[in-house]
């Protein structure tokens, strides 16, 4: 399941919610997730705030697009993707992927591939207020 | 014939618009579609563009009715 979300979300909560609702209990032997938060900091900058847009329709077309490929690519049993989008502060939590299998291999690696699609290709910007204005972050680091 | 056109993030600022409609007549390719839509601005050589909600390259030719975006580089995650 893919959500883009407006409003501040807990991904520990989120996790353990979709856990409860969606993997068949018995069935999975690892769990593996990644949360991105919001830094303070970028580029030796403080960061007081930021932005985060997206193109709706396209956005969620391709976090569907980048899980059913995971699912095609590993023995995994599914995965949960929840980004904000909207105004965001430090501390804020950003992205959560997940992903249930039997085996840790799976499960690790298709998580991996979840946020390394999502930075390179899914349509959200970000911009940031500082101290001295606003800017757009004109790109993601490598990792 | 006609195209829906939209602009995201920095390129929406650039532009000055969100979105805008561009009729024609002849064949146009994705970087035509920007030329007319931008009021002839250059194209950042990192734009990425868009046709119904999918990646495509600069030359591909458009349909009438499709939705082109074009937009910078992603920063989501």
């Amino acid at each position: 399941m893919i959500e883009i979300r407006n409003q501040a979300f807990d991904p520990w909560q989120e996790t353990q919610a979709y856990q409860n609702s969606h993997i068949a209990a018995g069935k999975y032997g690892a769990t593996a997730s990644f949360v991105g938060t919001m830094r303070d900091f970028n580029e030796g900058d403080n960061v007081q705030k930021m932005v985060l847009e997206h193109y709706p329709g396209m956005t969620e077309n391709y976090l569907n697009k980048i899980c059913d490929e995971a699912k095609n690519r590993w023995d995994i049993m599914d995965c949960l993707i929840i980004h904000r989008v909207g105004d965001i502060m430090p501390d804020d939590p950003i992205v959560l992927t997940a992903v249930w299998s039997a085996h840790r291999a799976a499960a690790f690696d298709a998580c991996r591939y979840l946020m390394e699609e999502l930075k390179s290709r899914a349509p959200f910007w970000k911009k940031e207020s500082l101290p001295e204005g606003e800017r757009w972050v004109d790109k993601n680091t490598a990792g | 014939m006609s195209v829906t056109v939209k602009f995201f993030a920095s390129l929406r600022e650039t532009v000055g618009r969100a979105d805008t409609q561009v009729d024609y007549q002849n064949q146009l390719n994705v970087s035509q579609v920007w030329q007319q839509a931008s009021g002839n601005l250059p194209m950042p050589s990192n734009t990425l563009c868009a046709v119904n909600m999918k990646y495509v390259d600069a030359q591909q030719p458009v349909n009438d009715g499709d939705e082109v975006a074009f937009f910078p580089p992603v920063t989501g995650g």
